[in-house]
């Protein structure tokens, strides 16, 4: 009886590592090409963009909420960007020496899209925790609010970078690793840590295990929930500046696009409940990763570009399913 | 007059532990049967037995001499028993005839709801309860508690119920709201319908019923005509028990004023209670569920706002906002919701002691070794019976899980702690570990407020106990002068005022 309880917590938490390894050798058997370096690293940098926001999202799911303007969010944070970007780069023109011009331009360019995705995100806690309004309501709310800020300020058009080293930054590769992977990584190794071993990422895990149980042991909820949000909105700004330089360019009808269902797809398939309460940072790197291999496997086995959504789609039910099974198979045996 | 329900040794237990012990028992057509007995003495099992909630352990029910098993409340009902619960079950969002009609609709021809019909029976329904102000399309949200009660009634025995089952019908009604429902339950006498009524409030137990039942640690105490038992004597059956040796002996000194609440008010629920707390000091809180003691203790944690009043601690006047204000403060509350408000079963045993503590352990970061070192001090000196330090409380007992929740409101190291109902539904031997663990933090300095509808711990652990009644104050017993009677009186209204 003990054992197969271990046995069961032990899959449950290991289920996604498993999944991945599993969907490795199959895509390997099917396109032996997959293991390659360059094959892998590609993998990895499409996915960091998304997997950056979805280490926000664990906290936002783990506490019992959801952000869905995560993706508009990116959009209006790379417009800010950009524009500051521009801004700073045509005022610094024949600035001396150059490397500190570009260097300044560039800073100043990643200091608006934080501080425009960060007060995003303080919104959304706000009006959750203050405005007592559900999170899927105001967020809901806000990806159209934001989507509509960035249309209007691009006139549905793009946003061109002027500045070529922006545009360099995003694709520049360090010690043979893109630039967004050694970011997606190092800040995934921070939040893990501040999940498992600070107060914050313990209180998290009470309020959203059981509110009022945390309200009784003197946690302060409303701002649990609220800093859950801006650190969501933290990790959009960083994703919005690496995926406009990247481009060199935003599009405002489809920068971001379906970010947030990645991002939850991602946090949901590292088996982190919907309902709240338990999670894993890892989880979610993996499930980013999952998410990755599945959109690579599709372009390289030429299937049409139309049905990746369907396979996603499957994937992100199939792995809820499944955990779900684990968990009440567990909860039977008691 | 014959008998219309008839139990032979009904017993009931929930994992073994026995709550309800061999109730035989007849109940005549068409009369009040009473059921008293103090929190957790059966009342509420052996009705749920009757009308189908539970099924008994062992035993037996005849309803008109045929022997019977409902396994559901549907079962009761289709056979003449309804249950009318304390807390409500109607749907707020209906009018008043859809909830009547909920799950057994008037159906017409083509499978269309036929409206016209079930609206006409309500209304005559209504009119022979003699409430037919009661409009038929009104929503139920719209309606007083008395009005609610009344539809729930008119629901009741709209399929011809013949034993109507009343849990507490009275808690939220006003005298006047009384008045009408004891008025209907005549009328539903003169009609043959048999009523099985529980109430804390012996007065009107006397006042409304024929005989009554006493039940006590679910075993039948007694079966008596009310006519032939003053309310004295029922407290004293209610309760009448000899403390047995489970208390630690009384040898705390109770020192200089602590803490004085005065005059604090929260609207609808607390008036102008006002009284001090000693240090080393025991003190006790009785009184009947529902007479505003959590509410009272919640408004000093921070977590009610009060309206009006002041809490002064060792000569600072305080002002509490929040539950964190509070644990500052020097104050913890061990909530009587364990498993809502106390513990958090998907979390480990370490995780739950450190939980309003945990500043202490991050600086910033979480110090895990000093976490796992106070959870085994913790599982000493409670001895707490888990499995592994990374157990998930779930699977713990509820008496382990208990003091786990003690654990964790110690474990901010407070000057004051409020226990709730700090041993509700958990076996004897832990209750008297957590007696023993209450007794040396009060010998060690720290005051205690202690709050249990069990009238018994109250008198084997407090050094003074404070009666409330419907959101006030209404007696205050020294230790010498301590027994259930004394408290029963003032908890139900004998004694005390209001």
């Amino acid at each position: 009886m003990k054992i197969s309880n271990f046995r069961k917590t032990s899959l449950s938490k290991s289920g996604p590592l498993i999944a991945l390894l599993v969907l490795m050798i199959i895509s390997t058997i099917l396109y032996p090409r997959f293991l390659e370096i360059q094959n892998l690293l590609n993998i990895l940098r499409q996915v960091s963009y998304t997997g950056i926001i979805a280490l926000g999202m664990t906290f936002v799911i783990i506490s019992g909420g959801i952000d869905l303007s995560v993706g508009s969010m990116t959009a209006l944070a790379g417009a800010g960007a950009i524009l500051m970007l521009n801004m700073i780069t045509n005022a610094l023109v024949g600035f001396s020496p150059m490397w500190l011009g570009t260097f300044l331009s560039i800073l100043s360019a990643f200091i608006v899209s934080l501080a425009i995705a960060l007060s995003a995100g303080f919104l959304n806690g706000f009006l959750i925790t203050k405005g007592r309004i559900a999170p899927f309501i105001v967020t809901l709310g806000t990806m159209a609010i934001f989507r509509s800020l960035t249309l209007y300020i691009g006139k549905a058009g793009e946003f061109r970078s002027v500045n070529s080293f922006y545009g360099e930054m995003g694709m520049s590769v360090i010690l043979g690793i893109p630039l967004p992977v050694w970011i997606f990584f190092i800040l995934a190794m921070i939040l893990s840590f501040v999940l498992n071993r600070t107060r914050y990422g313990r209180y998290v895990c009470a309020v959203g295990s059981n509110e009022k149980v945390a309200r009784y042991s003197a946690i302060n909820v409303d701002k649990i929930r609220l800093i859950s949000y801006v650190i969501v909105g933290f990790m959009v700004g960083i994703t919005a500046v690496l995926i406009s330089a990247r481009l060199n360019s935003l599009s405002s009808t489809n920068a971001g696009k379906d970010y947030e269902m990645d991002a939850i797809a991602a946090v949901v398939i590292g088996g982190t409940a919907m309902t709240g309460g338990k999670g894993s940072i890892w989880g979610s790197v993996i499930g980013a990763i999952i998410l990755g291999i599945i959109n690579n496997m599709l372009n390289m086995l030429g299937i049409s570009p139309y049905l990746q959504g369907l396979v996603k789609g499957l994937v992100i039910i199939g792995a809820v399913s499944i955990q779900r099974g684990w968990i009440n198979n567990s909860r039977s045996e008691k | 007059m014959h008998t219309i329900i008839r139990t032979e040794g009904i017993t009931k237990e929930f994992s073994s532990v026995r709550v309800l012990n061999d109730i035989s028992v007849e109940i005549c057509a068409g009369e009040v049967f009473g059921i008293i007995g103090e929190n957790g003495a059966g009342k509420s099992t052996f009705i749920k037995v009757l009308s189908g909630l539970y099924q008994p352990t062992s035993g037996r029910i005849w309803f008109d001499d045929k022997l019977i098993n409902m396994r559901s409340p549907a079962d009761a009902k289709r056979i003449g028993i309804s249950l009318i619960p304390q807390e409500f079950s109607l749907v707020s969002d209906l009018c008043v005839y859809e909830n009547i009609f909920l799950g057994e609709e008037l159906v017409g021809k083509h499978g269309i709801l036929d409206i016209k019909a079930m609206v006409n029976m309500t209304r005559q329904l209504l009119t022979d309860l003699e409430v037919s102000t009661i409009n038929p399309y009104a929503h139920i949200q719209a309606l007083s508690v008395a009005q609610k009660q009344m539809v729930e009634i008119a629901k009741a025995i709209a399929f011809d119920s013949r034993l109507l089952i009343m849990d507490e019908p009275t808690t939220m009604l006003t005298s006047k709201e009384i008045e009408i429902l004891f008025g209907l339950i005549e009328r539903l006498k003169q009609r043959g319908v048999t009523i099985i009524y529980i109430s804390h409030k012996l007065k009107e137990i006397k006042h409304i019923c024929d005989r009554v039942m006493v039940l006590r640690d679910g075993e039948f105490i007694c079966l008596e005509d009310t006519v032939n038992l003053t309310i004295d004597e029922m407290a004293r059956r209610m309760v009448g028990r000899e403390l047995k040796d489970v208390f630690p002996e009384k040898k705390n000194q109770p020192g200089d004023v602590v803490l004085s609440v005065r005059n604090l008010c929260v609207d609808k629920l607390l008036y102008d209670i006002s009284f001090d707390l000693h240090a080393s000091e025991i003190l006790g809180f009785a009184g009947l569920i529902g007479a505003g003691r959590t509410e009272l203790t919640e408004t000093i944690m921070g977590l009610r706002r009060a309206r009006s009043g002041t809490v002064v601690l060792n000569g600072n006047q305080l002002s509490i906002q929040n539950p964190w204000d509070a644990v500052d403060a020097g104050l913890s509350y061990l909530s009587e919701d364990r498993q809502g408000a106390g513990i958090i079963t998907s979390f480990d045993v370490i995780k739950n002691i450190t939980l309003a503590s945990l500043k202490h352990y991050a600086k910033p970061f979480i110090d895990q070794q000093a976490e796992e070192n106070k959870a085994k001090f913790y599982i000493d000196r409670f001895s707490i019976k888990t499995p592994s330090l990374q157990a998930k409380l779930e699977q713990l007992s509820g008496g382990n899980q208990q003091k786990v929740s003690l654990a964790k409101s110690i474990d901010v190291q407070p000057k004051i702690i409020i226990v709730d109902e700090p041993t509700r539904g958990i076996d004897v031997k832990a209750k008297q570990d957590i007696y023993i663990f209450i007794h040396e933090l009060a010998a060690s300095g720290l005051s205690v407020i202690f709050i249990s509808s069990e009238l018994e711990e109250i008198i084997g652990m407090c050094d003074r106990v404070l009666i409330m009644r419907a959101g006030r104050i209404v007696g205050e017993l020294r230790s010498d002068k301590l027994s259930e009677e004394e408290i029963m009186y003032f908890a139900t209204g004998v004694k005390g005022g209001y």
